[in-house]
């Protein structure tokens, strides 16, 4: 085994070679990575959050919070279609994923049926059935949810949530933010750098949820206050704190929205004007055209923007919102409209953050024990065995050291600071290697072997020891890999790696160097053993 | 020359009787588990904001300014957060602890927006101690922190089973059982440190403890491949005597390695700074121990077992992995 094999040169160097090429643009800047020839890697160590600074966000989409929400539309849809249709009813019943309507009258259960299954068979935007009608004895009806429908909106929300979080990050202008999707209902975000995480969160933690209204001015404000809020209309508040009373029904909703931008209202303050996709213009055009005179309110996120009075019904399909808007205030709210509303609120379970200085902070303090811990190993193994045995250890350590740079550069692994920690110890283990198989050379040196045969039995018996030893460390990363998270996993990510490299570069580099070493010098001694 | 290289100055041989004291470091150990065991719940780990939830907000003035803790601990305590706790640390940049740096840990009351309570804990220290620079801001969610310390045991026991599986795969069951009574005891142990020394326990120190599993079970490997080869090179050899033999030879290499690994941890608690200063502690102290183990835990519990002599050398070959054949 001590004999040098052509092969295991042959891979030692092109390991060397490969290993330095894919290190070598960790020690350039920027701008000189980018004057380098397309055939040359590029890639640096991909550093952690917690190493060059960022934000960490971990949303769960509200869907229950949704479903409510939808329900609630539903409701006030077969409220206003039974009334349309002339069905007086006694009650409503809300259940899960939809409502139960007690009529006045038994003999207009299948008229109530008829307009309701009409309801129904508007297809939604996934293109199929939503809701359905169906009837219950002689004077109920119920119309709901289907259970797909009901169970689907939560997968879809979640992804819609991502487009627009994406969006929205986007429209900031964080470098290369990563959005992915964690579990059923998460939502991870990883915007890196000087991003003002203050700012990422007012952007993605608010819903935008924008909504055409109808005022109620059937009922008084004042009762509604009093706690007698009528059945179909909801109290909200305005901007300035004023108590608006208004129809829960929604006419028309952001979805609608085809574009917004920023404008000025006739005295020339900021406003925000917005156009209705075709569906939305009709709809518009519809209610405002029944409406004249009345006011409505628009309303975002739950608080009443404007409520103006329509003066005549507006078909263009677009139109402006007029309000208390500070130029800033406009184009945040102009991005948000455009980056489209999150289908369901979105809660934030989990939020770190770092400065750009504190990583590099952490990165200092990182490479310095780094390189302390390096040099006292490099000492040690020099004073424990020797500049030929040691230093050939010390070679194999700083191969070892290139190949893991440059398997997390190839990789783009993610390096922590705990990943850092991992490294340092990786070097420590690595060392163990070659501790083994000097030892079991002593050992065989002292029951009286040639230097040779001790060498190679040396080497031999310590190889069985050596991946045993490493593979329970591969057990311990892989179940940190599996069960960790973030920054836990960059160190199970470094060990891996570390594990590797190691075992490759302690024993083969040794093998290598100390066969040449036996050739050339043909010693008589073994010069660790007595 | 002699005693160049220094290794020389090692014995070559040596003839401690590990074994003889092993039930007094048996008893040893028991005591020293049970008190740790018993103050993992009195006084009770000291857990970070990972596991227990809430927010730990780093915050700084420039160099030589002094932030006043006691104001701090004042104007965020008027905002019924609960229990706040004010820490000075040593800067980042330049490790000295002048005062100028402090992390602060609350709870988010429930049913409080996380961020509104942050906004406002970010004003009352403005307020109180002028402009400061927010470093480093983590929040973590009820339901968050209670899944990762879910994950986080559930990982500690996967790693001890998998142990168990690999080191029965590989050896015998006897020598199984004494792998994970010895990684139950490093563990075990470890923890002990971490309250005794009020480390906060964090995912990271999850990780640590993980390592401490990789390299205890690292150690033992090592002693029971020898323990093993002995047994089957010396056929009549009390057990007793095999395992003192064993754990002699391989001495040697428990020490280098051991000495390098603490040195090596002791340098990353030294300049790694605040932020991997509990996690190196936890790391060297669970190395030492988990050498402590393999010499004193593991090995002496085969002896209490026993093992089929015959069997092993007959049948229970070792697995073999292709690697160590001769050309």
């Amino acid at each position: 085994m001590i004999q040098l094999s052509r092969w295991k040169v042959i891979l030692v160097v092109v390991a060397a070679v490969f290993g330095c090429l894919l290190a070598f643009p960790n020690l350039l800047s920027d701008s000189q990575r980018a004057a380098l020839p397309g055939f040359v890697p590029k890639n640096k160590l991909n550093l952690g959050l917690d190493l060059q600074g960022g934000s960490y966000l971990l949303l769960e989409v509200d869907v229950p919070a949704m479903r409510e929400k939808r329900v609630t539309n539903l409701i006030e849809d077969v409220r206003v279609t039974l009334s349309g249709a002339g069905i007086a009813t006694n009650g409503f019943q809300r259940e899960a994923g939809g409502v139960i309507a007690t009529l006045a009258n038994p003999a207009q259960s299948d008229a109530a049926f008829k307009a309701l299954q009409q309801l129904g068979g508007q297809a939604g935007p996934g293109g199929q059935v939503e809701r359905t009608a169906s009837r219950i004895g002689d004077n109920r009806v119920r119309f709901a949810y289907t259970d797909a429908a009901l169970n689907g909106m939560g997968a879809t929300a979640v992804d819609q949530s991502i487009e627009v979080v994406r969006r929205r990050i986007d429209s900031l202008g964080t470098r290369e933010p990563s959005i992915t999707r964690q579990g059923t209902d998460r939502i991870v975000v990883q915007a890196p750098g000087e991003s003002d995480p203050t700012k990422l969160e007012e952007v993605i933690g608010q819903t935008a949820q924008l909504t055409f209204q109808m005022v109620d001015v059937e009922n008084s404000v004042t009762e509604a206050q009093a706690g007698r809020v009528p059945p179909d209309s909801e109290l909200l508040v305005g901007e300035d704190g004023t108590p608006y009373l208004v129809k829960k029904r929604v006419l028309v909703s952001g979805e609608n929205l085809t574009r917004a931008g920023v404008g000025s209202d006739q005295s020339g303050r900021p406003a925000i004007d917005f156009r209705f996709d075709g569906a939305g213009a009709r709809r518009f055009g519809e209610a405002t055209a029944a409406n004249l005179q009345k006011p409505f309110a628009i309303i975002l996120d739950g608080k009443v923007i404007s409520a103006p009075t329509i003066q005549s019904a507006i078909t263009s399909g677009s139109g402006q919102i007029t309000g208390q808007f500070s130029i800033q205030e406009a184009a945040t709210l102009v991005n948000l409209l455009n980056g489209g509303a999150l289908p369901a609120p979105l809660n934030v379970e989990e939020r770190r953050t770092v400065t750009a200085e504190l990583g590099a902070d952490a990165v200092q303090a990182g490479a310095l024990s780094t390189a302390v811990g390096f040099g006292i190993i490099v000492l040690f193994m020099i004073l424990a065995y020797g500049f030929l045995f040691g230093g050939v250890s010390v070679v194999g350590l700083v191969l070892n050291g290139v190949l893991i740079v440059a398997a997390m550069s190839l990789t783009q692994a993610t390096l922590t600071l705990p990943g850092i920690a991992g490294l340092i110890l990786t070097f420590a283990v690595a060392v163990d290697a070659n501790v083994l198989i000097y030892e079991r050379m002593r050992d065989e040196a002292r029951s009286g072997r040639s230097v040779i045969a001790s060498m190679d039995a040396g080497f031999n018996k310590a190889m069985g020891t050596i991946i045993d030893a490493n593979l329970t460390t591969l057990v311990a990363a892989g179940i940190m890999f599996v069960f960790g998270e973030g920054p836990v996993r960059g160190f199970a990510w470094t060990l891996t790696i570390g594990v590797f490299t190691s075992v490759f570069s302690s024993v083969l580099v040794a093998q290598v160097l100390l066969g040449y070493w036996l050739k050339t010098a043909k010693p008589k001694k073994l010069p660790i053993a007595e | 020359m002699r005693g160049w290289p220094l290794i020389k100055l090692l014995p070559q041989k040596t003839n401690f009787h590990f074994v003889k004291y092993a039930r007094f470091a048996g008893v040893l150990s028991v005591v020293l588990c049970i008190a740790a065991i018993v103050s993992c719940f009195y006084p009770g780990l000291n857990m970070g904001i990972d596991f227990r939830g809430g927010a730990s907000m780093e915050v700084s003035k420039p160099a030589g300014q002094v932030i006043e803790l006691d104001r701090v601990r004042e104007a965020v305590n008027g905002l019924n957060l609960g229990d706040v706790q004010v820490q000075g640390i040593a800067r980042r940049d330049t490790n000295a602890d002048d005062g100028s740096t402090a992390i602060l840990r609350f709870q988010v009351p429930e049913g409080r927006d996380q961020t509104q309570v942050v906004n406002q804990v970010e004003g009352a220290i403005s307020q109180a101690v002028g402009e400061v620079t927010y470093s480093g801001v983590s929040v973590v969610g009820s339901k968050v922190s209670g899944e990762l310390f879910t994950s986080g045991l559930l990982a500690l026991g996967v790693a001890i089973g998998l142990m168990f599986l690999y080191i029965w795969f590989r050896f015998e069951p006897q020598f199984g059982f004494g792998a994970v009574v010895g990684l139950l005891h490093d563990v075990i142990l470890t923890f002990g440190l971490i309250v005794l020394f009020k480390l906060e326990f964090s995912l990271n120190m999850v990780a640590a403890v993980l390592t401490v599993i990789g390299y205890s079970m690292n150690d033992t490997v090592v002693v029971f491949d020898r323990l093993r080869e002995n047994l089957r090179k010396y056929k009549t050899m009390p057990l007793r005597d095999v395992i003192d033999l064993s754990l002699n030879e391989t001495l040697s290499r428990t020490i280098i390695t051991g000495v390098t690994a603490v040195m090596v941890l002791a340098a990353l608690a030294i300049f790694g700074g605040e932020a991997l200063f509990g996690f190196s502690i936890a790391l060297m102290f669970g190395i030492i121990i988990g050498t402590y183990s393999s010499i004193y835990v593991g090995a002496p519990i085969i002896l209490l077992w026993g093992v089929k002599r015959g069997a092993l050398a007959d049948d229970a070959k070792p697995v073999k992995l292709g690697m160590a054949s001769r050309p």
